[in-house]
């Protein structure tokens, strides 16, 4: 069974967007080692490659849509989700890039794949500590097949210091209990995010992420 | 609730692991990566690599370690030494670091931490404070393993360098490095009751019962330490076991 399933893999392109945001080279061995092929591209004519698109990102959310609007990904990223039925997997700062709109730094328009804003965490007593670094647990709202085989209350590897807000309940796949709680995984249709990094978070990444390439 | 971190810190000088006794007499003793993984499968929170040679011309060696973890260790890693601009973040970044410390040009240029906090977020920047008691008995900020002062008071430091965007202080007592001692938690504490980021304690574990002490007593959300794991003296799991037992959550 599981050397079927690699063998599907081993055929799937997966494109990795490389917007000079961060740490590209985790992402893509997770990739490799769940047996698919990443695509790492600055280029978005490279979107014609792969159905699945992770959008990765370290960094502030001015930053990587200016990047992503100077090196033409906006339009081609939601052409590719909303007409061509693609899927994309935002993780951390990616997964923020989702929403309308942040408010890091200053007002800024996102890639509106998924309704919601992106506020600052706000620190709910005098000994929670922003930004959120560590291992926290992830809770389940609901079935997903991204969290297939995924216990409730996993621990995984979070370093953010904003936070998504979905505009609809429907959307919210996890929270984690910190700074009261917070979305830890959306999901709209194919639009998915992440607000850890699965390729930082042991076994229960790998698994997500493996999952996220059998969808 | 979130688990206080367990940090195993290697040391590395021209792509090999070291570690020293307040940071002189320097014993190698193994390959990095190998190590990196050892740690990962003992259920290490996340690995910190201090580069302590940090000469230019060996920078490639330390991307190599950096990388060549990335590729075998699904866990999150924190690379400094020799962080002095903003080509150096970019390299470690792009090699699979998730966390950069900077430490001596902190000092130098201070708006060096702010330009990288808001070009790459302050997640990813920590500031690394190595402080000792001075001749009249301050807590000062020491830069080169310690060997330069700096006149910097170590409590303001923290604070001046969280304004400027850390997003993280590794905070190490040179007092107590290599000491076994425990960590020196009065440094600790004051430091992390005057900031909001998270603290790490570094610097003097001798004894299981000294990381909790840095969580309960320091303040700390995580506690680093390098020779204790390095020479196999204490496991990941069984330092979290003892932390476990006196109350401090831990990653299973």
């Amino acid at each position: 069974m599981i050397e079927n399933f690699f063998g599907i893999l081993k055929e799937m392109n997966v494109l990795i967007v490389d917007y000079g945001m961060g740490n590209i080279g985790s992402v893509r061995r997770v990739i490799e080692e769940r047996g698919a092929t990443p695509i790492i591209t600055q280029y978005p004519e490279d979107i014609k490659k792969a159905n699945k698109i992770i959008l990765p990102g370290v960094g502030a959310f001015p930053d990587g849509m200016f990047s992503l609007n100077k090196t033409g990904w906006v339009d081609v990223l939601r052409k590719a989700i909303l007409e061509d039925g693609k899927s994309i997997f935002g993780i951390c700062l990616g997964m923020q890039l989702l929403a309308t709109v942040s408010y890091e730094g200053h007002k800024t328009s996102g890639l509106d794949l998924i309704g919601g804003v992106v506020e600052p965490l706000k620190a709910n007593a005098p000994d929670v500590r922003i930004p959120h670094v560590g291992w926290n647990e992830i809770e389940f709202h609901r079935n997903d097949p991204l969290i297939e085989g995924v216990a409730q209350g996993t621990d995984c590897y979070f370093v953010h210091s904003y936070h998504f807000i979905p505009k609809e309940d429907e959307y919210i796949v996890a929270t984690t209990p910190y700074c009261g709680q917070f979305v830890s995984i959306v999901r709209k249709e194919s639009v998915y995010g992440a607000q850890f990094h699965p390729e930082k978070s042991s076994k229960a990444g790998l698994r997500i992420i493996e999952n996220y390439l059998k969808i | 609730m979130l688990s206080a971190r367990v940090i195993p810190c290697l040391d590395v000088k021209d792509g090999r692991v070291v570690k020293g006794i307040n940071f002189v007499d320097l014993i190698d003793a193994g390959d990095p990566v190998e190590q990196a993984k050892l740690y990962d499968a003992e259920g290490a929170d996340e690995l910190t690599f201090l580069d302590i040679t940090a000469s230019s011309d060996n920078r490639d060696t330390l991307l190599d370690v950096v990388s060549g973890t990335a590729e075998h260790c699904f866990m999150p890693l924190t690379v400094g030494g020799g962080v002095r601009k903003e080509a150096d973040i970019i390299a470690l970044l792009r090699a699979g670091a998730d966390k950069v410390s900077i430490n001596t040009e902190a000092v130098r240029r201070p708006e060096f931490v702010k330009e990288a906090a808001e070009k790459f977020g302050s997640q990813c920047i920590v500031v690394a404070i190595d402080a000792k008691r001075n001749g009249s008995g301050k807590l000062e900020v020491f830069t080169h393993g310690g060997r330069e002062s700096t006149g910097l008071d170590a409590i303001r430091w923290a604070e001046q360098m969280v304004e400027y965007g850390a997003g993280e202080l590794l905070v190490t007592s040179m007092d107590r490095d290599g000491t076994r001692k425990g960590f020196d938690i009065e440094l600790i504490s004051r430091i992390s009751n005057r900031v909001s980021v998270p603290v790490i304690a570094s610097g003097g574990v001798g004894s299981l019962e000294h990381f909790a002490q840095g969580v309960l007593d320091g303040g700390a959300t995580g506690v680093l330490a390098a020779s204790v794991f390095h020479f196999g003296e204490f496991s990941i799991a069984e330092v979290k076991k003892d932390m476990a037992s006196r109350g401090v959550k831990v990653r299973s």
